[in-house]
């Protein structure tokens, strides 16, 4: 046991480059997740209907099809097709444009939950449509997407150990090496499984501030930053707390199908 | 830029990978049955509130949660090389969708009101009875949704099995991609049948939810 630890620490340097494939496979497809999320999600909401209707193809495509397949489909099928991209690429792309269309969901469901009254007053305060989306739509269902886009990223992250099947050299493969190198099955992935539940911790803090802080633009919560009373949700609050949208519940009621 | 599409290649490979889709509804429905059953117990047993079962048993739900499904699969895949992949995979996929369906169950039975439980107290209903005949059956009807949604989940991480060699569609669909030098025709084949298979259901699973919402 003694040099089998030896050996895992004499590897785990080798773990860095592992970690930042994957750290860029998930940042890389968040990115691409909330452009996606927003474009579709607000097309799925537009007056024209055949705005709508592509919208809605291109979401139930890339829903209705497994990630596994679309990265597949990037990574054997394109240079068949004369269009060479780098493995990086094909993760990121697969990832973003996957789980983009769950976020599209969230963004249509969070626009839908702000209350109609609401924009009737913006209206009435004589609010260009501009501003009427960016001062009082967008920040009120901002904080609504936050906890359902916070389980798309977990689960964004959690796809992207698939990227070892398409070469890419992430925290899943170098799992791998680290096992090949020490013959130690249980201490090669128990680090790895560490490691991936480590930085879905991280993203879930991240998230929390982001909520906190879109929260306190809304006047919902009024305790400091550091104050851990500010999960209270205060009565101002209770009409606008997200119903179904608790982090418990990552794959809830609301929120389609996933 | 120019796509051959061979539709030589298209009939000769769509009975492969429906031979293939078999075993993807094999793994999603006894997958299914370990979720929903592992989902309940530990759900059941959470709701006893006895800490010294439930904190491990919530700590390795969340963990099991928040770290990669094919992780967890290559792991078990080479730590247990002796064990066929197939088992292996219903396995893990299994307990990785229990730890969502617990959660769901686990909301279902707090959406029960306090009263009911009062009542069975009033009527000294035994523990055993009181669950089964007043609590589950409400808590189940909230639970459906939920329910729906993650076998429909699951069934599109199956591919993620191909990973441990388990021969589902997408594994078939890439040995014969590898076997004949056209991935084109077996991946896009494969991603339509996933497409044709769960759109449907996501379709049923939210008229089934609008019924229940309604009722």
């Amino acid at each position: 046991m003694g040099d089998q630890l030896q050996a895992v620490l004499d590897h785990l340097p080798d773990f860095q480059h592992g970690l930042i494939v994957t750290l860029e496979l998930t940042a890389g497809g968040t990115v691409l997740m909330f452009i996606l999320a927003f474009a579709l999600g607000l097309a799925s909401t537009a007056p024209a209907a055949i705005v709508r209707g592509v919208a809605r193809v291109v979401i139930e495509f890339f829903r209705g099809t497994s990630l596994v397949v679309q990265m597949f489909w990037l990574f054997f099928v394109l240079p068949q097709l004369g269009v060479e991209i780098s493995p990086m690429l094909c993760g990121i792309l697969a990832l973003g444009l996957n789980y983009g269309a769950y976020g599209a969901e969230v963004v249509r469901g969070a626009l839908g939950a702000v209350p109609v009254p609401q924009r009737e007053a913006a209206v009435a305060l004589g609010f260009s449509p501009v501003d009427r989306f960016r001062r009082v739509v967008f920040p009120q269902a901002w904080v609504q997407m936050i906890p359902p886009m916070k389980v798309l990223i977990i689960q964004l992250l959690k796809g992207s150990a698939i990227a070892s099947a398409i070469t890419l050299v992430d925290l899943n493969f170098q799992g791998q090496i680290l096992r090949n190198a020490t013959g130690n099955t249980f201490l090669a992935y128990g680090i790895v499984l560490v490691l991936y539940f480590i930085i879905a911790y991280v993203i879930e803090w991240l998230m929390k501030g982001v909520e906190y802080l879109a929260k306190h633009r809304l006047g919902l919560v009024d305790a400091a930053w550091w104050d851990p009373r500010r999960y209270r949700t205060p009565a101002l609050a209770g009409a606008a707390a997200p119903a179904g949208a608790s982090d418990e519940d990552p794959r809830g009621t609301r929120g389609g199908d996933r | 830029m120019s796509i051959d599409w061979s539709w030589e290649t298209t009939w000769d490979v769509l009975p492969v990978l429906l031979e293939g889709f078999k075993t993807t509804l094999l793994v999603t429905v006894i997958g299914s049955a370990i979720a929903i059953l592992a989902g309940l117990i530990v759900a059941v047993i959470q709701q006893t509130g006895f800490k010294p079962v439930t904190w491990p048993l919530s700590f390795a739900f969340t963990f099991i949660r928040s770290t990669p499904l094919v992780v967890q699969l290559t792991a078990v895949y080479v730590a247990m090389p002796t064990v066929k992949p197939l088992y292996i995979g219903i396995a893990v996929i299994g307990v990785h969708y229990a730890t969502y369906q617990s959660e769901a169950f686990r909301a279902g039975i707090d959406a029960v009101p306090r009263h009911q439980w009062e009542a069975c107290t009033a009527l000294s209903l035994p523990r055993r009875r009181t669950w089964i005949a007043v609590i589950l059956p409400q808590a189940l009807r909230g639970v459906v949704p939920a329910l729906g949604n993650n076998i429909v989940a699951m069934f599109k991480d199956t591919p993620f099995l191909s990973v441990i060699t388990v021969t589902e569609m997408v594994r078939v669909a890439q040995v014969y991609g590898g076997d004949h030098f056209r991935y084109m025709e077996a991946l896009t084949l494969a991603g339509l049948i996933f497409l044709v298979a769960s759109y449907p259901t996501s379709l049923l699973i939210r008229r089934l939810e609008a019924r229940l919402a309604r009722s």
